[in-house]
């Protein structure tokens, strides 16, 4: 028979390993000269394996294309990108390192979270995915799937993923876009998109985009396999 | 000789220059040619200068972020208004290209521009004063040899009447004065070299010196610690065994900090590591010891018995509360009993930076989390993830309270009001 201490243990045990099944966002590492250890610095924000926390703000990274995530940090880091919980973080960290983060959450591929679906207008939606799937040839705009794939998972090397990402997170970035807030690497296709699309298209698109399933496949697109409709810097 | 003999040896020849021709023409493999010269006497003082920019970390303010190398533009926050760099490339009309050696000599040495205007003490001429004419020259030289880039100077934005430049007579009346460094011939060489490095080109006194209403500091207060205005990071006393003193440290964990960024005592974050990260990393192992030995002898104020844990001014509850949050979030990093994994994940038992005085650092990184520079010696350094989104202020002034008493620490408790003001801040 066990004794109370045994139980106790085991009890200790169950909470933490109990706790971290549950909550993805509690610092846990398994060694500490590991890349896994290193990046306990994005967890509480982006979970242990890139996948997002359940609550707030903070996008997916996991399985995003490196080059993606790689560009992303050093424009965080050189203030080009503005966010200033992630700038204050990276601003010190040189580029071997930042490229060796964005790989190892590209290696990612935990499980996506349950998409959002608040009842929203089906006309509203429907627009949405008219903008993803076919885009708005009167308005210029190209679609979605044309650069960020198919299945809305990304382009080797510089585009990200779509799929798994909230509506206020989508929304944000495409508005930050469109004022001139966040820019790519020139030719910044995305500004070229972005400045195609009202209040409304960026409503729709975004409410759209963030109630798809997972994809079968979560990897990227491979950049061979399509044209572009417009030329991007960060496929360069 | 025999017929065989000669083949043999004939072969042996065409062996012997085969080899030789095949590893002449290896790249990088040539003999050093015979008239190869030491660098001249040019090369050498641009390289010094290099270092010693480095050493006075001018590119830090003197470049934009993600812009070019020593143009300048990048603003500068100050309780009296904006300043905004200048330009310190060698061009001519935007730059300092048309400047002497004798002019920038005495900009660095009495704070004078080239045309007579007195500088504002963001330049840091009241450390600066203290470099050599020979140091002053070779960063001259360095800096005319770097890419001029014709980019105007943005004016500052200061309020009346701090935009007034005659009011900087007063200023430097009260806090600056002029001279360079002498040696103190008690001490040792290394102890000098490392004086001189610290006063001087280091600059530490900017921050860590606490800066008055005026934005002047006192000589007599020197390295005693202080808020670092608009930055809102606390610099601690570098004279104070309970802060950063570095009275009881061993010399190695000094350099470890200083040039690496991690230590087995202690970790920079924040302004720290930009210093690390754009300055320190780059110092000699040599001039890194120098001021070592230097600011392990400066601390000297800790005549009052050493404190002891506060624990007992700690409600119950509030323990309870810190306790449980460290256990959950902090100790898979710092260890349960505060040890942490260092050099790579810093400890809280014991750590001067957890105790001292003032908790703003300790409740900043709880809130903000934080890396340590990336270093030529520590290039992946582990880091703190943010907690402001997960810990409300009650626990978060828990927590930071529990690592100030817990395992014999001498801090003080910290209110969930604090911790509420330095929320509304950015982190930076």
């Amino acid at each position: 028979m066990k004794t109370w201490r045994q139980w106790a243990v085991a009890g200790m045990v169950c909470t933490s390993v109990c706790a971290s099944a549950q909550d993805h966002a509690v610092p846990a590492f398994k060694t500490l000269d590991s890349m896994e250890a290193r990046v306990q610095g994005c967890v509480t924000c982006h979970g242990q394996s890139g996948q997002g926390t359940t609550n707030g703000y903070f996008p997916r990274i996991a399985g995003k294309p490196a080059g993606y995530l790689f560009n992303q940090l050093v424009a965080f880091r050189d203030g080009t990108r503005r966010y200033a919980p992630m700038n204050y973080l990276v601003a010190y960290l040189p580029d071997p390192y930042l490229k060796e983060m964005a790989e190892h959450f590209a290696k990612q591929n935990p499980p996506f979270a349950v998409q959002e679906s608040p009842a929203i207008d089906p006309t509203i939606l429907a627009r949405g995915q008219q903008l993803a799937s076919t885009g708005d040839p009167k308005k210029g705009v190209p679609a979605c799937i044309s650069c960020h794939g198919a299945s809305l998972t990304g382009m080797t090397p510089g585009i990200p993923g779509l799929v798994g990402l909230r509506a206020a997170y989508v929304a944000a970035q495409l508005t930050r876009w469109r004022v001139g807030e966040r820019h790519a690497m020139e030719p910044d296709c995305m500004k070229r998109v972005a400045t195609k699309l009202d209040d409304t298209d960026i409503a729709a698109v975004s409410a759209w985009l963030a109630r798809q399933p997972a994809p079968k496949d979560p990897a990227p697109e491979s950049a061979n396999l399509v044209r572009m409709p417009f030329a991007c810097g960060s496929q360069r | 000789m025999g017929k065989v003999t000669r083949i043999v040896l004939g072969l042996g020849v065409v062996a012997v220059v085969a080899a030789g021709v095949f590893y002449l023409s290896l790249p990088g493999l040539l003999p050093a040619s015979p008239d190869a010269k030491a660098p001249d006497a040019t090369t050498q003082v641009i390289t010094t200068g290099e270092y010693l920019a480095r050493a006075g970390d001018c590119v830090a303010c003197h470049t934009h972020p993600g812009g070019k190398e020593f143009a300048g533009g990048r603003a500068m926050p100050t309780p009296f208004g904006a300043l905004y760099v200048p330009n310190i490339t060698p061009d001519e009309e935007t730059g300092i290209g048309a400047w002497t050696a004798d002019e920038f000599y005495r900009m660095m040495h009495t704070g004078v521009s080239r045309d007579g205007t007195l500088l504002y003490p963001a330049m840091p001429f009241a450390s600066y004063t203290k470099v050599t004419r020979a140091d002053s020259d070779a960063i001259y030289a360095y800096l005319m040899s770097v890419p001029p880039v014709k980019q105007k100077n943005r004016p500052h934005e200061l309020r009346f009447p701090f935009n007034k430049r005659e009011l900087l007579v007063g200023w430097r009346t009260l806090y600056f004065t002029q001279g360079e460094f002498k040696p103190d011939p008690a001490q040792t060489e290394q102890w000098n070299r490392g004086a001189y490095l610290v006063q001087g080109l280091g600059h530490c006194a900017m921050c860590h010196t606490a800066v008055n209403a005026l934005g002047g500091s006192s000589e007599a207060a020197a390295f005693e610690g202080g808020m670092i205005p608009n930055q809102n990071w606390y610099a601690p006393s570098l004279t104070s065994n309970r802060e950063a003193g570095l009275g009881n440290w061993s010399l190695q964990d000094i350099k470890d900090l200083l040039q690496t960024g991690v230590s087995h005592r202690s970790t920079v974050y924040g302004p720290m590591a930009e210093v690390t990260y754009n300055s320190l990393q780059y110092m000699s192992d040599a001039d890194v010891e120098a001021m070592a030995v230097y600011l392990k002898a400066l601390p000297q104020r800790d005549s009052e018995a050493p404190p002891t844990s506060q624990a007992r001014l700690v409600s119950p509850n509030v323990m309870e509360l810190g306790r449980r949050t460290y256990e959950k979030q902090c100790a898979v990093c710092h260890g349960e009993e505060g040890k942490g994994f260092p050099p790579s994940l810093p400890p809280l038992a014991g750590n001067q930076s957890i105790t001292m005085a003032s908790p703003v650092n300790s409740i900043r990184m709880v809130l903000n989390g934080g890396y340590p520079p990336g270093t030529k010696k520590n290039p992946r350094p582990h880091g703190m993830p943010p907690f402001s989104h997960i810990l409300n202020d009650d626990e978060a002034a828990a927590v930071v309270t529990y690592i100030r008493v817990a395992w014999e620490n001498s801090g003080t408790p910290v209110e969930p009001r604090q911790v509420n003001e330095l929320r509304k801040l950015l982190p930076e």
